[in-house]
């Protein structure tokens, strides 16, 4: 947003501006609600069951590591960057994980062994976007076989099975507290934490400024590599995470685990309303965006419509979102720019 | 390498004097190259010629990463040293035709005795393999099929026939020949899967199931959430449902593990083919009573056997032609140049503690 550069002469023009924005933005996380809703009740109207406990618990738990991931996501697409190496990350954890939890390692230990390979992944990443100034696309394109290659050479067609994992974890995969299961509460934690440090925080502030123009952050005084490595670590660490509860939830792992990933969770992030060119969005509205894909699959797969069209469908929303997302930015240009003649 | 390939030849040359008898010194010398002397070789076999040493045979898998080649392949390496023989597995990182036929023309270049292909697709591998072929190298395939003419013998891990058909009884066993039952299939185009599916469904029409009705097949596509969710979505869209076949590893333990933990577990009978470790948790905590599959060590073992008999010239890949595979006894080429390894063995909680794979 770049109300955080705007002159201090124009403050009220910027402020009302940035509510404008606020508002054009928070209405994207509504109409993605909405749709939602409607979505929900088209199924559940046709399939009771959709709505049961039981299918309910299906959807949050089928949500809760792709949109644990989007959050990550759009934390770096927020500084106009991309984190095409998640996908390979989870894998890359989920079986090394497995593979020291199978040879008696404490869950504990084993988590933050997880966490620390993603932030790992997430340094090499950081580093060689921010320091070296290599393009995003091509460093994570690059990460994203290194890392594959890594799991392929360490997995070596081993597998990890459900009877070698501590129960503890299988619990944690598919367990519940309160009828809540635990995978989605984690993730709304995570969600809830990272939105809160983007919202409120000056330096949460400055990832959107880095976003809407790196070289005015820059100027400002903003510590745009410092920023962007960071927004990889948190990228990775939350990839790192989420390859444990991958482990967690389906207990069998193999070396190619969440491969293809990456394309999901960008497309659960730029229909959430994070704009890939940067600057705008919020890991609400990407986790909503994980949300409605997820929904969608299960949705089709109740309706028992053809598998095609939810490859279709995934297709047919990340267009629709990126339309708008042009036309909303052209508005809000013109809107900010009348806003600053005033 | 050309030196190994001179004295293949030789070897090769000689075998074909010994076979036909009539060979002159003449022809010996004018044959220029290893393939006709092979193919005059393989025009006739000899069961009793012993198994050469040191033959060089590549397990070429549909993927490296795959949990289960991996065993049969490292099984077909461990039989080779049997023989004297020199195995080894390359392969592609995923599972496509395209990746396989760069390392079929490599394994070719290179000089091999024999192939052993588990074919990601049966007709794009088919010029490759023919290549191969034509310098000499014997093609076996097994798990996956490539097409009959492009290959000298496919082993057959068990008849597909009988797959189907047992996965029926096993099913119809355990919910006592009653009820709606769905299947967990892999992706919609898998050869393997869509032939036992056919054998599954015309077992279905026999008036012992009358009372079974397949209402769905659903796809999975071997890929953990996706065969998550089309589980739930089979449970939810079917709420009569009985019981569950997955002839797939990844599609059975996906399914096994969500139901584990699901207010389904106990009301939804599931089987289908998996590997006795992949399945241990869930046979123990009672989510699977049974399930089936061969052992894919000794699918390795009589593939690596069939491929240095073929190289040996002990067999053609002939119908009716025998060989002997180690501790696995006689085994008699089928129609097809097919060689089916056994029946599929069921797994229970009674046995699957004696397996480890």
């Amino acid at each position: 947003m770049t109300a955080t550069t705007a002159p201090p002469g124009r403050e009220v023009g910027a402020r009302g501006a940035r509510a404008l924005v606020d508002l054009v933005f928070r209405a994207r996380e509504l109409s993605l609600v909405a749709a939602l809703a409607v979505l929900v009740a088209v199924t559940a109207g046709i399939n009771g069951n959709f709505l049961s406990g039981q299918g309910v618990e299906d959807i949050l738990l089928n949500t809760a590591i792709l949109a644990l991931l989007a959050v990550g996501q759009s934390v770096v697409v927020i500084t106009r960057n991309i984190d095409l190496s998640v996908g390979s990350v989870v894998g890359l954890v989920a079986f090394v994980t497995g593979d020291v939890l199978a040879r008696g390692a404490g869950l504990v230990p084993a988590v933050l062994l997880g966490v620390a390979i993603g932030a790992a992944c997430g340094l090499v990443n950081g580093l060689l976007v921010s320091f070296c100034r290599v393009p995003a696309l091509v460093v994570t394109l690059g990460t994203l076989y290194v890392i594959q290659g890594l799991d392929h050479y360490i997995a070596h067609g081993r597998q990890i099975n459900a009877v070698d994992l501590p129960p503890a974890l299988l619990a944690l995969g598919n367990g519940a507290v309160l009828g809540v299961p635990y995978l989605p509460l984690i993730t709304l934690a995570v969600m809830l934490a990272v939105g809160a440090y983007l919202r409120a925080y000056p330096s949460g502030r400055e990832f959107y400024a880095i976003g809407s123009s790196p070289e005015a952050a820059r100027l400002a005084g903003v510590p745009v590599r410092r920023r962007v490595l960071a927004a990889y670590l948190v990228s990775g660490g939350l990839a790192g995470l989420a390859g444990v509860l991958w482990l967690a939830r389906f207990g069998t792992v193999v070396g190619d685990s969440a491969n293809g990933w990456e394309l999901l969770v960008v497309s659960a992030v730029v229909v959430g309303g994070v704009a890939i060119t940067g600057g705008v969005g919020s890991v609400y509205g990407a986790a909503l965006g994980a949300l409605l894909l997820t929904t969608i699959g299960s949705a089709l797969v109740v309706l028992r419509v053809n598998p095609f069209w939810q490859q279709a469908i995934t297709g047919a929303l990340l267009l629709l979102a990126i339309s708008v997302d042009r036309v909303l930015a052209v508005r809000v240009a013109r809107l900010l720019r009348k806003g600053g003649r005033r | 390498m050309t030196p190994m390939r001179l004295t293949a030849a030789a070897t090769l040359l000689s075998l074909a004097v010994a076979a036909c008898g009539g060979t002159t010194k003449s022809s010996v010398t004018s044959a220029p190259a290893p393939a006709p002397a092979s193919s005059s070789a393989a025009a006739k076999a000899d069961p009793n010629a012993p198994l050469k040493e040191g033959m060089k045979l590549a397990f070429l898998p549909k993927q490296i990463n795959n949990p289960y080649e991996t065993i049969v392949d490292n099984a077909g390496i461990e039989a080779a040293k049997e023989f004297k023989g020199e195995a080894k597995e390359v392969g592609p990182s995923d599972a496509s035709a395209s990746s396989q036929i760069s390392y079929i023309n490599t394994l070719t270049q290179q000089g091999h005795d024999a192939i052993l292909i588990a074919a990601n697709d049966a007709n794009a591998v088919c010029g490759p393999l023919q290549q191969a072929r034509a310098k000499g190298t014997k093609v076996v395939s097994y798990d996956s099929d490539a097409a009959p003419e492009c290959r000298d013998l496919f082993i057959n891990q068990a008849s597909s026939e009988e797959v189907g058909r047992s996965q029926v009884r096993l099913l119809a066993d355990l919910i006592g020949k009653k009820g709606e039952i769905a299947i967990l299939s892999a992706t919609a185009n898998a050869t393997n899967q869509n032939t036992w599916i056919k054998y599954m469904k015309d077992e279905l029409t026999k008036p012992d199931y009358k009372d079974m009705k397949l209402v769905k097949v659903a796809y999975g596509d071997d890929d953990d959430q996706k065969s998550f969710t089309e589980t739930q979505g089979l449970l939810q869209a079917y709420p009569n449902l009985k019981g569950i076949i997955s002839p797939t590893t990844v599609g059975v333990s996906a399914a096994a593990r969500y139901i584990s933990g699901s207010k389904y577990k106990g009301k939804i009978t599931l089987t289908g083919l998996g590997t006795p470790n992949q399945m241990r948790q869930f046979v123990k905590d009672g989510t699977v009573e049974k399930f089936a599959l061969w052992n894919p060590k000794d699918l390795g073992y009589l593939a690596s056997y069939a491929a240095a008999a073929l190289v040996s010239g002990q067999i053609t890949g002939a119908q009716g032609e025998t060989f002997k595979a180690g501790k696995l006894g006689e085994r008699t080429i089928g129609a097809n140049g097919e060689v089916i390894l056994g029946p599929p063995f069921t797994f229970d909680a009674a046995n699957i503690d004696q397996f480890d794979f």
